[in-house]
């Protein structure tokens, strides 16, 4: 038994060459490749490293305190590179915690819903049979709901609400499409020789699940993990915008677009909007772009097989 | 046919009723009880506790709950805390602005994304397709409210093209003054949202022609001395536009829960604005009656959805 695993060990590793590099490689590969996504790669590192780098030499206190006497101060006056808002806020101060903030809230909602998703989607999508059914139920539940107008009921009936709360009411909802994701392509994989040949041979389901099936996923799983990063960082900019997102003593860009809901605002006093939407659009642009680049590639390379 | 229509049907009562009791413990998570709004200095604490115990308010929460669905089936919703109205008249007048807006966007949101969709099919890889792309990818990757900031900052505040706010003018007389000026204050909202909404469709169409185009029956079609034109427009076209009906039913549910971003936009009094006022103003019944109604409209849409989609391929039918 053991010789023959042995054996079967050294045509792998013969084999290797031709075998598929991984799907971060893949990713690397294709970023590298393809120059606009390039860019967009290095503009989105660059946002990360003045909205985390900035937040560092900023207090929230400081940042966040009203001066009624410096309010609504114009591009550049008194030092203030993008002017005040109404309460004399230095909106570059804000501009940098809020897109801190914005990035923040996205990724970590998108962490637990990606392993949420990843999670059921395997499991449903390997057992088949009942377990799937009861899971896809559930699922059909969840993607029914009013998601949204939910949230914002939530959050304003919900006591001690802060910015963990609202990581946790958004994934809540948003893992089931990722998990429909995930099982349909797992439900294409059990029926495949190497799942059949590891089960034969005595595998655990878990191991088949985790160490045969997740690799064959990892691709996927980044780019579902690049483009719903940007589909968070819209939702909670979208809830803040409308006043439900980040409590309003915690900057967002969402909450410093809002400031156009205002006409008084809009056309008179640019200042307070333009940055955030300008960072907001870059931020989501460019991610958007490097998760299409990596779509493409990930498209093109199940076409050729 | 008619057995997966039925079916359909059934599913979705299970569904109807857990939504509906979701709604309710939603309901009295919420602060405050239909007697709320009338507790002033002068009111009599004995009184209202009576009315509360006259109105079953301190009944076990299953009695309360059918009786909040029996109402409702009378078409009962309850009465706005602050307003003083019954819920139903105040959702209503709110329904029709969002139903004409919502009418107005899937006319557009169609007839801009069918021809996008069939050019960048059958132009794949020109410079009709990658225009397109382009397009796609900015309206998918640009969030809806910054979409429509940037549109009414343009076209209302800069180029002062339309109105900024608002349904219809107060000055507006006569059937087609009043016509007029409700779509004078939807287009804009209108043509943002549909141009948001298109990019599943136009991606669904383009990806559908391109597929249909290598078939083995367009070959054979070619094969057999088909005109090109015809074999585009009827053997390719017909297979690949027919899905897109299906979409119809995700695009209402789709359009719901823009509604709120929309409406808050460009302050357009349809049920979307009346959400986000009775949060503000904590007008809890109201909320409750909307939320169920938002649900049950999605219900619906993806009832439509499947129900349209069975019809177009009959291989999901029910044997």
């Amino acid at each position: 038994m053991s010789n023959k695993k042995k054996s079967t060990q050294t045509k792998q590793d013969q084999t290797q060459v031709s075998l598929p590099p991984s799907g971060f490689k893949v990713a690397v590969r294709e970023i590298w490749r393809d120059k606009i996504a390039l860019t967009a790669f290095i503009v989105i590192c660059l946002i990360l490293l003045l909205t985390f780098g900035g937040s560092l030499f900023l207090k929230k206190s400081q940042v966040t305190e009203i001066n009624i006497a410096e309010a609504y101060y114009g591009w550049g006056q008194a030092g203030h590179i993008f002017g005040t808002d109404d309460g004399g806020r230095d909106i570059f101060k804000l501009l940098i915690m809020g897109g801190r903030n914005s990035i923040l809230i996205g990724l970590s909602v998108t962490a637990i819903d990606e392993t949420l998703g990843l999670l059921i989607g395997l499991i449903a999508g390997y057992f088949g049979g009942t377990v799937d059914a009861v899971i896809m139920r559930i699922v059909d539940f969840v993607q029914i709901l009013p998601q949204f107008p939910i949230i914002i009921v939530l959050t304003t009936v919900i006591p001690n609400y802060n910015a963990f709360v609202l990581v946790g009411l958004m994934s809540m909802f948003y893992w089931t499409t990722t998990a429909r994701l995930f099982r349909s392509f797992v439900l294409s994989q059990r029926g495949r020789d190497y799942v059949l040949a590891s089960k034969t041979s005595g595998s655990s389901d878990w191991k088949i699940m985790f160490r045969e099936v997740l690799p064959n996923i990892t691709s996927m799983l980044i780019i579902d993990v690049v483009l719903t990063v940007a589909g968070n960082i819209g939702i909670e900019t979208s809830l803040s915008f409308l006043g439900y997102g980040l409590p309003i003593t915690t900057p967002s860009l969402g909450t410093l677009i809002s400031f156009a809901n205002d006409p008084a605002n809009v056309v008179a006093r640019p200042w307070l909007w333009v940055p955030a939407t300008v960072l907001l659009l870059l931020i989501s642009m460019n991610i958007n772009y490097v998760g299409r680049a990596l779509q493409r590639a990930g498209d093109a390379r199940q076409r050729e097989n | 046919m008619w057995k997966t229509v039925l079916r359909r049907f059934l599913i979705m009562i299970p569904q109807l009723i857990i939504l509906s009791m979701l709604v309710f413990l939603l309901a009295k998570m919420m602060p405050g009880d239909p007697f709320t709004g009338m507790i002033n200095p002068n009111s009599d604490a004995r009184e209202i506790a009576r009315l509360r115990q006259a109105y079953g308010l301190n009944d076990p929460w299953w009695v309360q709950y059918c009786r909040w669905v029996g109402n409702m089936f009378h078409g009962d919703l309850g009465q706005s805390y602050i307003q003083h109205v019954p819920v139903a008249s105040l959702i209503w007048d709110r329904a029709v602005n969002t139903f004409w807006l919502s009418l107005l966007t899937v006319l557009l949101t169609y007839s801009i994304a069918i021809p996008m969709g069939i050019s960048a099919g059958r132009h794949q890889d020109e410079w009709q397709d990658q225009a397109i792309q382009i397009f796609n990818y900015i309206t998918f990757a640009v969030p809806g409210f910054v979409f429509y900031i940037l549109g009414i900052w343009l076209f209302s505040f800069t180029l002062g093209w339309f109105p900024i706010s608002g349904s219809v003018s107060a000055n507006a007389s006569g059937f087609w003054g009043v016509l007029g000026s409700r779509l004078y204050h939807m287009i804009l909202p209108a043509i943002l949202y549909a141009l948001i909404t298109t990019t599943t469709i136009v991606q669904y169409l383009r990806t559908g022609i391109v597929d249909n185009k290598v078939e083995d029956y367009v070959r054979t079609a070619r094969s057999k001395g088909v005109p090109e034109n015809v074999v585009f427009h009827k053997h390719i076209l017909r297979n690949s536009v027919l899905p897109i009906v299906a979409f119809l039913g995700n695009t209402i549910t789709g359009l719901l829960s823009g509604s709120m971003i929309i409406e808050s936009v460009f302050s357009y009094p349809g049920m979307g604005k009346l959400f986000l006022d009775s949060i503000s103003q904590r007008d809890y019944t109201t909320l409750t009656a909307l939320i169920l109604l938002f649900g049950m409209l999605t219900l619906l849409g993806n009832l439509i959805s499947d129900i349209l989609l069975s019809i177009v391929d009959p291989r999901i039918r029910v044997k």
